[in-house]
């Protein structure tokens, strides 16, 4: 069976911090398969800073591992050159988390669509370009006529966000990475949005890896789900398991902090404690000095631990389930 | 988290007419008013006679549609409304002083030390190269002529540590920094003068749900600290339900509906707050999108009579015809459809 992805080992140092005199590790060993023929909806979620927008970028080529590879249809993709190279471009595409820096101030919306047109040769003619991009817009719920000929600063945020997923859409890729695609929209047009991704998984074939922080839309549109913290995997598997049974303290922290809209069901119960106060010991649990439930087992990094055939966490509560290999963990993960 | 209000008559409503006594004062009152975009292809109504008002302490929610004007509604209060927009009318009253009446020189004192608005995105607008201090101490030494650099300083730092922020963030640079604490520095910016409004445009929508809850602590705290009214603009209904007291709905540049946040999750009125309401997601119902069917209104084009009408599952003959008028209900909610002719005649 064919794999579409393969990301082997891998991790991110940044050394270059400008005040960081030591190296911060933005992602840790990790290793994930998505097969060509079973698309997917993984969601990839952490607060920030987890590292969610630095496996985006590695996914992207826009940077490269510190370890191990990532292979495209068997291939690493830093090695690609030519027509593979092209293709992998069109084929893997993106949606960006800040509709506000993403935009060239100076192109108007257009621009921005017609370019992958002619770049990757979407159209013949101009007017079926012109149908391509109306339908595109449409999909996300934009007039063309309200969009259409104006600059990036005349548009609302959540318009901005949307010509986003609009030229994602165009292209009909393989791979839609989306990086906290509809955090400035409604819950309307979310829904219309997502169910849009959904769509595209569904009746395209397109694999997505959805990252968000918001786990109420990952549980809504995902298949499965992985949890990172610091760079590292903290829970893996089944959304609906994760979301409704988290296993990892740090799940359940962030499942705690989510504003349900519902007034019965107050907010955050679980104080909470700040992120950039709480560096762990070297080598020790990363989630440890947050951790209301640590133990001394936790100065060492725990490994993963499965807890059933769709679920693991990587905490010594869990100790008694058998060890999970990084390698395996794909496994977990239901297409 | 503080209590929220639940029960409407504790906040009544006053009546928007420009000579109605409000029963207690308001800090703010809007009235009427209305922004035009001039763009190439056509006048952009964007704001059409919004008018509420709020007391201090009160928090209001702003929600509605992508493009249905919350920011422009934001933007006109600050009068920062820029070309092609323009301010077509109403006033902004913050309590005894009215905005649009200002000079130049007395509105720019006046944004900030009455009014302050917390732009959305604020938190990637931090210069990148000018130190966190520096930036806070300009954006509020022209309000403070009488105060040495050294009291001003120290202004800012209180204002960092009141918003949970080390002190030490003062001396550092907005990439030393998480989206969490930049957006905390922007709150910090925007309480330091201690304003009777504070305005904050979608001021978690970048940041992850622990963070977002730290930041809406902040805001909790530092607006009971001063006393200040505070809108929040935002998406997200969850926050509107944990935090605000009142909720505004916007569609198509027009106030639609204003009621008690339990009123607006219960009992919705106006049939978009009631599509919005349902359209949210809660973890019995996976993967069921419920958006709302139709495409927003080209503000190019607003559809005749109510906005809503071509989207509206209750839309009457008169809604194509009419325009309906906000009408205030029992127990001071208010709401702008003709579903609520009868009610509000009789109530
Ligand atoms: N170019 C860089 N140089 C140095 N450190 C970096 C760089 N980019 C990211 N980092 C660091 O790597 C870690 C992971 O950052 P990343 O942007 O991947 O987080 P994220 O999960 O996307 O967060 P957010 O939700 O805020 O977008 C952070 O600690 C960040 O400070
Ligand atoms: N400078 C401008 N020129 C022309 N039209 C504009 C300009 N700024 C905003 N608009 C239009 O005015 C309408 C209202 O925009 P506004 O930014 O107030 O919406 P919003 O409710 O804040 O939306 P969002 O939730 O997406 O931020 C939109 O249709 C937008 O395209
Ligand atoms: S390993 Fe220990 S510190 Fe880490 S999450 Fe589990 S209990 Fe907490
Ligand atoms: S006025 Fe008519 S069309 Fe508008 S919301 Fe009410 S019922 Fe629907
Ligand atoms: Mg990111
Ligand atoms: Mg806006």
């Amino acid at each position: 069976m064919a794999e579409l992805l393969e990301l082997r080992g891998v991790s991110k140092v940044y050394t270059r911090g400008l005040t960081h005199s030591h190296p911060t590790v933005a992602l840790r060993e990790i290793s994930l398969t998505l097969k060509e023929d079973e698309p997917t909806i993984l969601t990839v979620a952490g607060e920030s800073g987890s590292g969610k927008t630095t496996l985006a970028m590695l996914l992207l080529g826009f940077i490269s591992p510190t370890m191990g590879e990532i292979l495209y249809k068997g291939r690493n993709i830093t090695t690609l050159t030519g027509p593979e190279r092209l293709a992998y471009r069109r084929e893997v595409q993106a949606v960006f988390q800040d509709p506000f820096a993403v935009f060239n101030p100076f192109y108007t919306v257009d621009h921005l669509l017609t370019v992958p047109i002619k770049r990757f040769k979407l159209a013949s003619t101009r007017a079926e370009a012109r149908a391509r991009m109306e339908e595109a817009l449409n999909a996300v719920g934009l007039r063309p006529e309200d969009v259409l000929g104006r600059f990036p600063h005349q548009l609302s945020g959540g318009q901005r966000q949307r010509i986003n997923v609009a030229r994602a859409l165009l292209l009909k890729p393989r791979l839609l990475i989306a990086d906290e695609p509809v955090s400035m929209v409604d819950a309307s047009l979310r829904a219309t949005i997502l169910e849009t991704l959904r769509n595209l998984q569904r009746d395209y074939g397109v694999s997505i890896i959805y990252i968000t922080h918001d786990l109420t839309t990952a549980y809504h549109i995902a298949k499965s789900i992985i949890v990172l913290y610091r760079g590292g995997v903290m829970e893996a598997g089944d959304v609906d398991r994760v979301i409704k049974s988290p296993q990892h303290p740090y799940t359940q922290l962030l499942v705690d902090s989510i504003p349900w809209p519902n007034l019965e069901q107050r907010w955050g119960e679980q104080s909470i404690m700040a992120r950039e106060s709480t560096a762990p010991p070297p080598g020790a649990c990363p989630f440890m000095p947050r951790c209301p439930k640590a133990m001394p087992v936790c100065a060492s990094r725990p490994p993963l631990f499965q807890i059933n055939p769709h679920q693991a966490a990587a905490c010594y509560l869990h100790e008694r389930q058998p060890q999970l290999v990084a390698e395996k963990l794909s496994e977990l993960l239901p297409a | 988290m503080a209590a929220v209000t639940l029960d409407p008559l504790s906040a009544p409503l006053p009546h928007t007419g420009v000579l109605a006594q409000p029963a207690p004062s308001p800090v703010l009152r809007v009235n009427q008013l209305a922004v035009t975009y001039y763009t190439d292809l056509g006048r952009a109504r964007a704001l059409d006679d919004v008018s509420f008002t709020l007391n201090a302490g009160q928090k209001l929610g702003m929600v509605g549609e992508s493009g249905s004007g919350k920011s422009t509604l934001a933007l006109a209060m600050m009068r920062m409304i820029k070309p092609p927009g323009r301010i077509e009318g109403g006033e902004v009253f913050v309590g005894d002083t009215e905005l649009m009446g200002l000079n130049e020189e007395a509105m720019r004192r006046a944004r900030l030390s009455k009014i302050a608005y917390i732009p959305q995105g604020a938190m990637n607008s931090l210069n990148p190269v000018i130190r966190i201090g520096a930036q806070m101490v300009d954006a509020v030494k022209a309000h403070l002529p009488g105060e040495s650099r050294a009291a001003i300083q120290d202004r800012c730092r209180q204002a960092l540590r009141s918003v949970d922020l080390d002190p030490g963030v003062f001396n550092m640079y907005a990439h030393e920094l998480s989206g969490g604490m930049k957006q905390r520095v922007c709150i910090a910016i925007g309480v330091l003068l201690e304003p009777s409004v504070i305005i904050a445009d979608e001021p978690t929508s970048a940041l992850d749900v622990v963070t977002q809850c730290q930041v809406m602590e902040t805001i909790d705290r530092v607006q009971d600290q001063i006393g200040a009214a505070v809108i929040l603009i935002g998406h997200d209904m969850g926050l509107m339900a944990q935090f605000v007291d009142r909720v505004a709905v916007m569609y198509a540049g027009r106030l639609v509906e204003i009621s008690s946040v339990r009123e607006m999750f219960t009992d919705p009125k106006h049939p978009y707050a009631r599509a919005l309401i349902s359209s949210l997601p809660n973890l019995d119902n996976r993967g069921v999108f419920q958006g709302i069917p139709g495409l927003a209104p080209s503000l190019l084009r607003i559809p005749s009579g109510c906005a809503f009408h071509p989207r509206c599952p209750f839309a009457m003959d008169v809604c194509t015809t009419v325009r309906p008028e906000v009408l205030e209900l029992a127990g001071g909610r208010r709401v702008a459809c003709h579903l609520f002719d009868e009610e509000a005649r009789h109530g």
